[in-house]
C-alpha cells in the first residue's frame, strides 16, 4: 500500500490548460490531466474529441497555442520532436512511422544514429537493438525490411524505437486499429509488462473494453475539452460511453428475433483465386434468407475479402456460382448487381465507398446517377433531383455535414460511413453486404448503423454482416458462419454461439471435435 | 490490409540478384565484344572507350545532381539548366580571370545558385516541382542566351593529366587514368556520393526525407533542411558538370550548348536505379552507344549515316523498355513537405 501511495504523488507528465487552435477550429480547449508513474492511463473520446491532436502537441509535432508541460514536476519547453525525445518520450502514431524499404534497425536508429567515425555503425546498433528486444521481451529481426513485416510486428517495431531513446512516457494512438483481437491481447500483455519496468503509458482509443482491461485511469475527451476523468474500477462500459459521447448509447443491439423468409442469395461451391493464383476461397457454399442476418466471423486475411468481392461483382471466380433471388449472376457487373437489388457497404470506404474529392450529393449517386430521376433520357444530368434527394438523405440518415455541397473527404469517419449507409439503404434492397460496417468508429456512430442494419433486417432485407470485431458478429447476426483458409468452417444459430467457441473455430479448430 | 503471419521473405543476396542480374549481363557483353574488338583494332576500341568516359562524364555528373534531388524527394528537372549555368559562368569566368580552377568554382557555385533557386521554390514555396525544374531550365535558356557575346575567347581548356604507368594498361589505361580533372573528379563523386548516401547519417536521413518524411520529422530530423541541403548540393554537381562541357570538353560556349544532356541524365539516374554506381554503370552505356556510332560513321559501311546515328537512341529505347525492370521510386519523391 505505501508504495502506491508513493506513486501517486510521483507524475511523469502533466499537461496544463493546454489550448490548441486551427482555423476555424478549436481542437483542444483548456486541456489539463497528468500521468503517473508507471500507470496506463487512457484517453478516451470520439472521433475527433483531439485525443490525437493533443498528443502530437505533448509530442512537440504541433505547437500550443496556450498552456504548459510539467515533467518530473519541472516546467519544460517542447519545441519539436527533438525535445520531446531528450525529455523521454516516444510515441507509437496510429498511421505508423516507419520507412517501409528500410531495415528494422535502419528504422530504429534514425534521428539518434550509432557511427563510427563518419560511417554508420550498424553492427552496433543491432547489437543494442537486440539487448533491448531482449530485456523488454519483443522480438525483432533488425535485418528485416519493414515492408515484409505484418503489422503487429511493425507495431513492435515502433515501440522498440520509442524505447531505443530511452523513452519513459509511451503514446499510444489507438494502437489496436491495426490489430486483430489476438494481436490486440498481445499488445495489452506488452503494455502492462512495459509499466512493470517504469514506463507510464498513454493509450489513446475509442474502445471502452480495452479500456476497462487494460488501464488504471481515464481521462474522457469531447469536443476538444475534457469532461472528466475516472477509474476503470469506478465505472463500466455504459458510464464511459455516457462520459464520452453526452448522452445515453445504447451499447447493446436491441432486435426482436428473426422472420427468415425465402432464400434470396444463394452461393454455390464458389472457388476463389486471389492475384498470385492462389486459391483463397475453396469451395464455399450457404445462402441468406430474406429478413436474416448472416454474419461472417474469421481472422482477417481468410477469404472473407475475396468472397465479399465476387459476391458484389468486383471478383471473378474460378468456379461455382451465385443465385440473387433465384437468378444466376455475372461475374464482375456491379452494374447488374446495383439494379437486382444488391447493396454494399465496401470494407475499405475510401477505396471503394466514396469518391473523397466529390461532393455528398454526387457521392449519394455514384450507383444510380444514370438512372430516373437523376438523368434524363438525353443522359443530361438533373442537378436538382439530385441535391433535393442527398439533401433529404442527410436528414433522414443525420449525416452530420455544413451541406450536400462539401466534399466527402472533409467529413469525420462516422459520417462518411452514414453517407454510404445512406446512398445504399436508400435503394430497393433484396441483399445486403456490409463488409465492417463500423470499422474505426466511435460508439454513437456504431449504435447508429447497426440500428440501421436491424432496421434492413426487418424490413425483408436478406443482410451479410463481415467483421473482424466478434462482439459485433455476435450482437447483429441469427445465424454465424465462422470462415477459416478460405472455407466455411461451420454455421451455427447466433443463439447458441460463444465467444470462446468462435474464437476457437476461427483458430482452426475442427467444429466436429468440440 | 492483409494480415497473415507468414509473408515471404527475400534475402539480400536474391534482392542483389534480382535487381543487377540484368545489369551484369550487359556490362559482361560489353567487356567481352571490347576485348575482341581489341583484338581486330587496339587502336580504334581504345578511341572508342576513351570518348565512352567523355561523353558519359556530364551524364553521370548530371544524374548524381538528380538522385541527390529525388532521393530526398525532390523532383530535379531542372539539370539541363543548371548545367547550362553552370557551363556559361564558368566559360564567362575563364574569359575574364583565364584562372581555370577559379573558374570551376564559378561554375559550381552558380549551379549550387541554380539549386538553392529550386529548393526554395519546390520545398519552401511548395511549388510543383515540374513546373519549378522548368523555370530553371527556361531561366537558365533565357539568361544565357541574352548575355552571351559571341566572339569571346579564352586561354585554354584544362588537358589531361596521365596517371604515370596505370595509363599504359592495355585497352583500360588510356580511357581511365589519362583524363583532365573533371573527369577524375566525377570518378570520385560517384564513390563520394555512394558512401555519403547509403553509409552515413546523413544518407540516411536523407533517404528517409525521400520516403517518409513524417516519420523522420517525428525522430527530430530537420525535413526542409535536409532537402534544401541536398538540393543545393546536387545544383553544384550539375554546375560542375555545366564547367565539364566549357572549361574541359569544348573550351568555349555555345547557345544551349548542353543540348539535352540534363534529361538523359534523368533517364541515366532512373536506368541506374537511383543509385550512384547504377547511374555511371547507365551512363557508361549511352556514352558507348555514342561512341560506336561515331566509330561506325567513319567506317565503310553501306548504311545511311542516319541510321548509325540514331543507334544510341534505340539502345535507350530498348534498355529503358525491356531490362530496368521494377524500380523502386523513392515514395515521397515530387511531394512537399507540409508540417500541421
Amino acid at each position: 500500500m505505501t508504495e502506491k501511495i508513493q506513486k501517486e504523488e510521483n507524475l511523469a507528465l502533466e499537461v496544463r490548460h493546454v489550448t490548441k487552435r486551427f482555423p476555424g477550429v478549436i481542437a483542444n480547449d483548456d486541456v489539463s490531466f497528468s500521468l503517473k508513474k508507471g500507470e496506463i492511463h487512457a484517453l478516451l473520446g470520439e472521433n475527433g474529441a483531439g485525443k490525437s491532436t493533443l498528443m502530437n502537441v505533448v509530442y512537440g509535432l504541433y505547437a500550443q497555442d496556450e498552456g504548459e508541460f510539467l515533467i518530473d514536476n519541472k516546467v519544460v519547453e517542447i519545441n519539436g520532436p527533438s525535445d520531446a525525445i531528450n525529455y523521454g518520450i516516444g510515441m507509437v502514431h496510429q498511421h505508423f512511422m516507419l520507412v517501409p524499404v528500410f531495415t528494422v534497425a535502419e528504422n530504429m536508429i534514425l534521428g539518434s544514429e550509432v557511427t563510427k567515425g563518419t560511417s554508420l555503425d550498424l553492427r552496433r546498433a543491432k547489437k543494442e537493438i537486440l539487448e533491448i528486444s531482449e530485456a523488454y521481451g519483443l522480438k525483432v529481426d533488425p535485418d528485416a525490411l519493414v515492408e515484409n513485416l505484418p503489422v503487429g510486428v511493425q507495431q513492435r517495431v515502433e515501440i522498440l524505437k520509442a524505447l531505443y531513446r530511452n523513452a519513459n512516457i509511451l503514446v499510444l494512438d489507438e494502437p489496436t486499429a491495426v490489430l486483430t483481437p489476438q494481436e490486440a491481447e498481445d499488445l495489452f500483455d506488452v503494455m502492462r509488462e512495459l509499466t512493470q519496468k517504469g514506463v507510464s503509458i498513454i493509450f489513446i482509443t475509442h474502445k471502452l473494453k480495452e479500456i476497462l482491461n487494460v488501464a488504471d485511469r481515464v481521462t474522457v475527451m469531447r469536443r476538444g475539452k475534457v469532461v472528466g476523468h475516472t477509474k476503470p474500477s469506478e465505472t463500466d462500459a455504459q458510464g464511459l460511453a455516457t462520459m464520452m459521447v453526452g448522452r445515453d448509447v445504447l451499447l447493446q443491439v436491441e432486435k426482436t428475433p428473426a422472420k427468415p423468409k425465402e432464400v434470396v442469395l444463394e452461393v454455390n461451391h464458389l472457388k476463389i483465386n486471389d492475384e498470385r493464383d492462389i486459391e483463397v476461397v475453396k469451395n464455399v457454399s450457404f445462402n441468406v434468407r430474406a429478413g436474416e442476418i448472416l454474419g461472417i466471423a474469421g481472422i482477417q486475411g481468410n477469404g472473407q475479402t475475396e468472397l465479399i468481392e465476387a459476391l458484389t461483382g468486383l471478383r471473378d471466380a474460378k468456379s461455382g456460382e451465385i443465385h440473387l433471388s433465384g437468378e444466376i449472376i455475372p461475374f464482375e457487373k456491379p452494374r447488374y448487381l446495383v439494379e437486382h437489388g444488391m447493396g454494399h457497404v465496401p470494407e475499405d470506404r475510401h477505396k471503394h465507398g466514396l469518391v473523397l474529392a466529390y461532393n455528398l450529393a454526387d457521392n449519394t449517386v455514384l450507383n444510380t446517377y444514370y438512372q430516373k430521376p437523376f438523368a434524363s433520357k438525353m443522359m443530361v444530368r438533373n442537378d436538382q433531383a439530385v441535391l433535393s434527394n442527398a439533401i433529404e438523405l442527410i436528414k433522414r440518415f443525420d449525416v452530420r455535414s455544413p451541406g450536400a455541397h462539401v466534399a466527402a473527404g472533409t467529413l469525420s469517419g462516422g459520417n462518411q460511413q452514414k453517407v454510404i449507409v445512406a446512398r445504399e439503404f436508400s435503394r430497393p434492397l433484396k441483399v445486403l453486404i456490409a463488409n465492417q460496417p463500423t470499422r474505426g468508429l466511435d460508439v454513437g456512430s456504431i449504435e447508429y448503423i447497426h440500428k440501421e442494419i436491424i432496421k434492413m433486417r426487418d424490413d425483408g432485407v436478406g443482410v451479410i454482416v463481415i467483421s473482424a470485431e466478434l462482439d459485433e458478429i455476435l450482437s447483429l447476426s441469427d445465424r454465424i458462419a465462422i470462415m477459416f483458409r478460405g472455407e466455411i468452417v461451420t454455421i451455427i444459430d447466433a443463439e447458441s454461439a460463444t465467444r470462446e467457441q468462435l474464437g476457437l473455430w476461427m483458430a482452426g479448430a475442427n467444429p466436429e471435435m468440440a | 490490409m492483409e494480415n497473415t503471419n507468414t509473408l515471404p521473405t527475400v534475402t539480400p543476396q536474391q534482392l542483389f540478384f534480382k535487381r543487377w542480374t540484368t545489369t551484369i549481363m550487359v556490362a559482361l557483353g560489353i567487356i567481352a565484344i571490347t576485348i575482341w574488338q581489341y583484338m581486330l583494332d587496339p587502336q580504334a576500341t581504345e578511341a572508342v572507350l576513351a570518348s565512352t568516359v567523355r561523353s558519359s562524364t556530364p551524364l553521370v555528373l548530371g544524374a548524381l545532381c538528380g538522385l541527390m534531388g529525388e532521393r530526398s524527394g525532390v523532383i530535379n528537372i531542372g539539370i539541363e539548366g543548371q548545367m547550362l549555368m553552370g557551363a556559361f559562368i564558368g566559360f564567362l569566368a575563364n574569359v575574364w580571370t583565364g584562372n581555370l580552377l577559379f573558374s570551376v568554382f564559378a561554375a559550381v557555385f552558380s549551379g549550387a545558385i541554380m539549386g538553392l533557386l529550386l529548393a526554395y521554390m519546390s520545398v519552401t514555396l511548395k511549388m510543383d516541382q515540374i513546373i519549378g525544374g522548368t523555370v530553371i531550365n527556361i531561366l537558365a535558356l533565357g539568361l544565357t542566351g541574352y548575355f552571351y557575346q559571341v566572339g569571346l575567347t579564352t586561354d585554354g581548356k584544362m588537358q589531361s593529366i596521365s596517371l604515370g604507368f596505370l595509363a599504359d594498361i592495355p585497352i583500360i589505361g588510356p580511357a581511365l587514368f589519362n583524363n583532365p580533372p573533371i573527369t577524375y573528379a566525377t570518378f570520385v563523386l560517384v564513390f563520394l556520393i555512394h558512401y555519403i548516401l547509403f553509409h552515413t547519417k546523413w544518407g540516411l536521413r536523407s533517404r528517409s526525407v525521400g520516403e517518409h518524411p513524417r516519420a523522420a520529422d517525428t525522430l527530430g530530423v530537420n525535413v526542409f533542411k535536409v532537402r534544401y541541403i541536398n538540393v543545393i548540393a546536387g545544383g553544384a554537381i550539375a554546375g560542375l558538370a555545366g564547367a565539364f562541357l566549357t572549361l574541359e570538353a569544348v573550351g568555349s560556349f555555345e547557345r544551349a550548348m548542353t543540348n539535352g544532356r540534363g534529361f538523359v541524365a534523368l533517364a541515366v539516374m532512373i536506368f541506374g536505379k537511383f543509385t550512384p554506381f547504377g547511374a555511371w554503370g547507365a551512363a557508361l552505356l549511352f556514352g558507348f552507344a555514342n561512341a560506336i556510332q561515331t566509330q561506325l560513321q567513319f567506317a565503310d559501311i553501306q548504311v545511311p549515316h542516319q541510321f548509325i546515328g540514331m543507334f544510341p537512341y534505340i539502345l535507350t529505347i530498348i534498355v529503358l523498355s525491356g531490362f530496368v525492370g521494377r524500380t523502386h521510386i523513392p515514395a515521397a519523391d515530387g511531394v512537399p513537405y507540409e508540417k500541421e
